[in-house]
């Protein structure tokens, strides 16, 4: 079944098994997962928004959350976040709980997002985002900054280098000096991928990262997704509705309707599952009668 | 790559800024130490000195935060009573204590004060945003300006004596180098604060709270160091007011007077720091110049204020303005001079 070469898991099989240790891909076996999720869930007054949410994701892992509409995806990413303080269950990063943490705490863990609906400092410099994202790597406190003391000077030319470097990996560096909302659509979502890369994350979330694209940009994020994982060895989770996207990148995929997980598998054991194929396409009967 | 990393050092906009700031202070040392400068004009120095600073200080907040605040004039109140409660009793203690000592000590002492005021405000107001932010900052003015119109130690409704420490002969000789000396060193700290990694996140916040808060930016350190920073620099400028004048009374620093440093904030352009120095200028000396109108001077001056800005805001002026930027004027007058060269060795 699993013939897609590098990502046999080493227990695949076991696909609904409870805890941790569903899906790593065979050169993740063995390390501490880069996220460890364990029951997690979230209430909005007597909705189960999201209810037992287990997954776990290898250190260089690029794993896909998909599922149907409102079925609670970005809800998953708003917690793994802390935007939303889950209401049960636990959140390992390497191993550490990021419980009771804040937002950019979280971000200075190792998790680092980009947003369905893009986010960007529209009024700001394609390098000064870029920059925005170095802030916890820039190395320059209030009285060096006030008073423009040589360490200033030594912290700004290394964040600008360092932005530059991230951007011409990406092909933008042409577009170092344009405001961020002046940017084409496709370029907008890139800068914003390179942002959160800038934060120095172990862990990167992508939420519908090829939303609004044709299929040629498709293409090419798809390799875009790969490079980042090979280039900066970090794991990769992301929500997407474009199936051939997911089914192509991705290693294992965890699919939610309602707020629940219905499958975990391969790409592989995915298209093939009737659950899945149920949550998308309705009842196999219903169309009989 | 590294070519095209641009100059860090000079920012050409700062440069405009600080330049504006140079060629107005030497005017006035010229004007001042020349005696050329006429009674009017040696009264309306300090005025435009301090609204300078607040103006900078409250675009910090509103222009690069993206809070509005209606409380400014408290922190200058809070700045302008400590500074001169400070030196009034510091020169009780040594009589014959020379102005250069205790102003600037003053106006440390006054900014400090403001700061904490900053701090203390900033923790109800993280947590609220916007519209409701304005109106607490609003309430907070309306508070400081009670507590000192109930302080018999400040005053209270009469008045705090400050003639001890005013300069008697020779205010604005006295006063000037202090003033310009304020006003360039606060320039230079907040353009050199934005144009750094903390100003950047300042900005980032403004532009998308969120987006900051996921980039590891701590938004709530930097809306509390924001309020501190822009309090503290308008305490500065209210010691400097009390410091020019005979009498403080807590009446002045009211609601209106907020608003008055909003609008030039707002005139000169949210995040533009050579617009507020303009606009702080223009403001101050508009109403003084249309005193010849007389009864309709108010008038006049809010018809001028509409006036302004519709040309410095509206969307269709804005862009009739941009064309005639230095840039793109330069770049035509290249391209006529390149096409009228292709043209002639076309003719040969």
């Amino acid at each position: 079944m699993n013939n897609n070469g590098k990502i046999i898991s080493s227990n695949g099989t076991e696909m609904f098994s409870p805890p941790s240790n569903t899906l790593l891909p065979t050169r993740d076996a063995g390390k501490v997962p880069v996220l460890d999720v364990r029951g997690l869930g979230i209430d909005f007054g007597g909705l189960r928004a999201v209810d037992d949410f287990t997954i776990t994701v290898g250190p260089t892992e690029i794993a896909g959350l998909i599922g149907p509409n409102g079925a609670g995806k970005t809800t998953v990413f708003n917690l793994l976040t802390n935007v939303y303080k889950p209401t049960r269950g636990a959140i390992l990063l390497d191993g550490k709980s990021t419980s009771g943490k804040t937002v950019d705490q979280v971000n200075k863990m190792g998790i680092a997002r980009t947003f369905q609906n893009i986010r960007l400092f529209n009024k700001m410099t394609v390098l000064d985002n870029v920059r925005v994202g170095l802030h916890n790597h820039t190395d320059c406190n209030f009285a060096e900054s006030f008073l423009r003391l040589p360490a200033y000077f030594k912290a700004e030319r290394k964040s600008s280098e360092k932005a530059m470097e991230l951007l011409s990996i990406f092909d933008m560096e042409n577009e170092a000096y344009t405001l961020a909302g002046n940017l084409p659509y496709g370029a907008q979502r890139r800068l914003e991928i390179i942002r959160a890369l800038a934060t120095s994350p172990k862990l990167l979330l992508l939420d519908e990262p090829a939303a609004g694209m044709n299929p040629s940009e498709t293409a090419a994020l798809m390799e875009s997704i790969r490079k980042i994982r090979d280039t900066f060895h970090i794991a990769i989770l992301l929500i997407e509705h474009d199936m051939n996207l997911v089914m192509n990148v991705c290693e294992g995929i965890a699919v939610l309707n309602f707020g629940k997980i219905i499958a975990k598998g391969s790409p592989e054991q995915i298209k093939s599952n009737e659950a899945v194929i149920e949550a998308y396409l309705g009842h196999h009967d219903e169309e009989e009668e | 790559m590294e070519k095209k990393l641009k100059n860090l050092k000079f920012n050409k906009s700062d440069a405009i800024t600080l330049g504006i700031l140079v060629a107005i202070f030497g005017f006035f040392f010229v004007m001042v130490f020349t005696g050329a400068a006429s009674n009017q004009m040696k009264s309306m120095i300090i005025p435009i000195s301090y609204n300078i600073i607040l103006a900078i200080s409250l675009n910090l907040m509103v222009g690069f935060l993206g809070e509005l605040s209606l409380g400014h004039a408290a922190f200058m109140s809070v700045g302008a009573y400590t500074g001169a409660f400070f030196s009034v009793k510091l020169v009780e203690a040594f009589p014959g204590l020379p102005i250069w000592v205790y102003f600037p000590l003053a106006m440390l002492v006054g900014g400090i004060a403001a700061a904490i005021a900053g701090i203390i405000i900033a923790i109800p107001a993280l947590r609220l945003r916007g519209d409701y932010l304005a109106i607490l900052t609003l309430a907070f003015g309306e508070i400081i300006r009670n507590i000192i119109t109930n302080m018999p130690i400040l005053g209270a409704a009469i008045g705090f004596d400050t003639g001890s420490i005013t300069p008697k002969i020779a205010k604005a000789q006295t006063l000037l180098p202090f003033a310009a000396a304020a006003v360039l060193i606060t320039t230079i700290l907040i353009l050199n604060f934005v144009r750094s990694k903390h100003g950047r996140a300042i900005t980032a916040i403004r532009d998308n709270r969120i987006a900051a808060e996921a980039s590891g930016i701590n938004v709530k350190f930097y809306r509390m160091s924001v309020f501190a920073i822009s309090a503290f620099f308008a305490g500065i400028a209210g010691v400097m007011y009390s410091h020019s004048q005979t009498l403080l009374k807590a009446s002045t620093f009211d609601y209106n007077m907020s608003i008055e440093i909003l609008v030039i904030v707002v005139l000169g352009g949210m995040g533009n720091m050579s617009g507020s120095v303009i606009a702080s200028i223009i403001m101050y000396m508009l109403p003084e110049i249309l005193r010849d109108f007389d009864s309709y001077r108010m008038l006049i001056y809010s018809v001028l204020l509409i006036g302004i800005m519709l040309f410095t805001s509206a969307p269709k002026l804005k862009n009739f303005r941009e064309k005639f930027t230095f840039d793109n004027i330069k770049g035509i007058v290249i391209d006529r001079l390149k096409k009228s060269k292709k043209g002639g060795t076309k003719n040969e």
